[in-house]
């Protein structure tokens, strides 16, 4: 008993050293339960915002106006299914399958962002989605390229790298709809007057109302509060709606001299909590789909699964 | 061009009709490789026709009937096994045939010798499938061979000659059908029976005869671009 706790509480002290030294922790390495638990919970909600993100921008690729949008946007579909692929297997280091994962989305007992919960109404929101979702996931993620977990940390160097890629691609989509006809200035303009919100939502809720944020920003997988990260993405954003030519749809947006900020009128976290709830526009139609789709493939699953059994195949 | 409206509607048709699985495929790596497939399919479609003219206009301005590509392309996806059968029927069609234009001196040679190699990639994503889908379980089996037998009579029209296509249609098809057949009993699948083709006397497809799904998938494709005559995106 004694010896047990002496030796757990050896591994805790390397663990922590490893920690405030900055260094990686591996897979095969010591980490505290909780630890553990939290990185499954952020990777597997990370995973599945993934494939869930591809149903709102799939929706428009039988429609894109011209074959040069329509490579640009199958290639994103296809880099979000890639950052899924990599997000399970990252998470699958700890012990969980994607098969457990998967499972669990299905069933609602795991989330996903948010964001993809509103629908995407004209052509311009795969502009929209580009340059403000995908923006704010950036934000969000190029810390997590020093989280401390080794296998998330990598992941995420890959996967903002295509990002950056896909948030350049919508602020250029949008370009070409902002000096086009009058209809399509109005599509660009409407897209983002209905994106920036919800936007702004994918950051969390305010830092004195975030339950898993302090002990995350001590483990060294968040390195940055909701708040900062929120602002941060404002800044980015208000000069390049201005060389859109487009207006960000809040009259309190202003330049802050004293605190070198933008200032930002308040987000309706009723909406945010309503849609996280589960009554947003879409979120009945998002997981039905997903449900639909792996249920569907079931056949083709266990038919794979027959073939590597009959003729020693190592399993896809 | 005439051949290159031809080829180049096979793939624009085909990599759009794979583009309606994006976010339905049975699983997450096929998603990815669908994809794959049908973004090689669209680059090749949009070099093909640049080379007859303005490639939006062409795939975007022309009615059904002025469309060059097999009906078997144009086919709406089905089940996965559907979708597997018209990918190992096409995809074999397209490698020999590429195979033979890459070695050739007419004006698709380069464009030929690039694909080809994609091409081999899609037919063994193809067979890899049929293989497994073939020799998987019962379901499975039964599946895969509803879809093969559903297209095979849309397979004849594949080696009606493209004017501009400087081969040997005869050969070609042999070369095909020996790899199917080889392919099929490798996945314990017979060869379809019946008849290859339609009732129609003309090269159908290559005369832009269609089949009743195409007009649809082509109001799909098209309606946000017509919407906005002279637009650019
Ligand atoms: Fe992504
Ligand atoms: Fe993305």
């Amino acid at each position: 008993m004694t010896t047990m706790a002496a030796d757990a509480g050896a591994y805790e002290a390397v663990f922590d050293a490893a920690l405030a030294a900055d260094e990686r922790i591996e897979p095969r390495d010591w980490m505290p339960d909780e630890y553990r638990a939290t990185l499954v919970r952020q990777m597997a909600q990370h995973a599945h915002s993934e494939i869930i993100g591809m149903q709102p921008e799939a929706n428009w690729i039988t429609r894109a106006p011209s074959l040069r949008r329509k490579a640009i946007l199958m290639a994103k579909v296809q880099d979000e299914a890639g950052h899924g692929l990599y997000l399970y297997s990252a998470a699958e280091t700890l012990g969980t399958s994607r098969d457990e994962l998967l499972d669990k989305l299905h069933s609602g007992r795991q989330k996903y962002s948010s964001i993809f919960n509103y629908p995407t109404l004209t052509w311009a929101d795969v502009g929209a989605i580009g340059w403000l979702v995908d923006g704010a996931a950036i934000t969000n993620q190029v810390p997590l390229c020093r989280c401390s977990y080794g296998p998330y940390a990598r992941a995420m160097v890959r996967i903002c790298k295509e990002e950056s890629f896909h948030q350049r691609q919508g602020y250029e989509l949008l370009l070409a709809l902002s000096r086009g006809t009058e209809a399509q200035r109005a599509m660009a303009q409407d897209a983002v007057d209905r994106w920036w919100w919800p936007s702004l939502m994918m950051f969390g809720p305010p830092d004195d109302a975030s339950a898993h944020s302090a002990q995350s920003m001590a483990w060294k997988i968040k390195r940055h509060s909701n708040d900062e990260l929120r602002q941060r993405f404002v800044d980015i954003c208000v000069p390049q709606a201005e060389s859109l030519g487009l207006t960000l749809p809040d009259p309190e947006l202003r330049w802050s001299e004293e605190r070198g900020h933008y200032d930002f009128g308040p987000i309706d976290w009723d909406e945010f909590r309503e849609v996280l709830r589960g009554n947003g526009p879409c979120n009945a139609q998002r997981i039905t789909q997903r449900r639909r789709a792996h249920e569907e493939g079931a056949w083709v699953r266990e038919a794979a699964a027959a073939y590597a059994a009959k003729h020693g195949e190592a399993q896809a | 061009m005439t051949a290159a409206l031809a080829l180049g509607d096979d793939a624009l048709v085909l990599s759009h009709r794979l583009g309606e699985w994006a976010g339905r495929a049975p699983v997450l790596e096929e998603e990815v490789a669908l994809a794959n497939i049908a973004l090689d399919l669209l680059g090749q479609a949009r070099v093909l026709l640049s080379l007859a003219d303005d490639e939006d206009e062409l795939a975007y301005l022309r009615e059904e009937r002025a469309f060059r590509n097999v009906q078997l392309v144009e086919q709406p996806n089905g089940d996965f096994a559907h979708t597997i059968a018209r990918q190992l029927y096409f995809s074999t069609y397209q490698e020999l045939l590429y195979e033979r234009l890459a070695h050739g001196s007419g004006p698709f040679a380069p464009l030929a010798a690039k694909a080809v190699k994609e091409v081999a990639y899609h037919r063994d994503h193809a067979e890899h499938w049929t293989l497994r889908l073939g020799d998987g379980t019962d379901e499975s089996h039964e599946r895969m061979r509803r879809g093969l037998d559903a297209l095979w009579r849309f397979t004849g029209e594949l080696f009606e000659p493209v004017e501009g296509c400087e081969v040997e249609w005869h050969t070609l098809h042999d070369a095909w059908l020996t790899r199917i057949t080889s392919v099929l009993e490798r996945a314990t699948l017979a060869v379809p029976e019946g008849p290859r083709r339609g009732g129609w006397a003309a090269g159908a497809g290559r005369q832009g005869i269609h089949t009743e799904p195409f007009g649809r998938m082509l109001a799909e494709m098209q309606h946000l671009h017509r919407s906005h005559p002279g637009a650019t995106w």
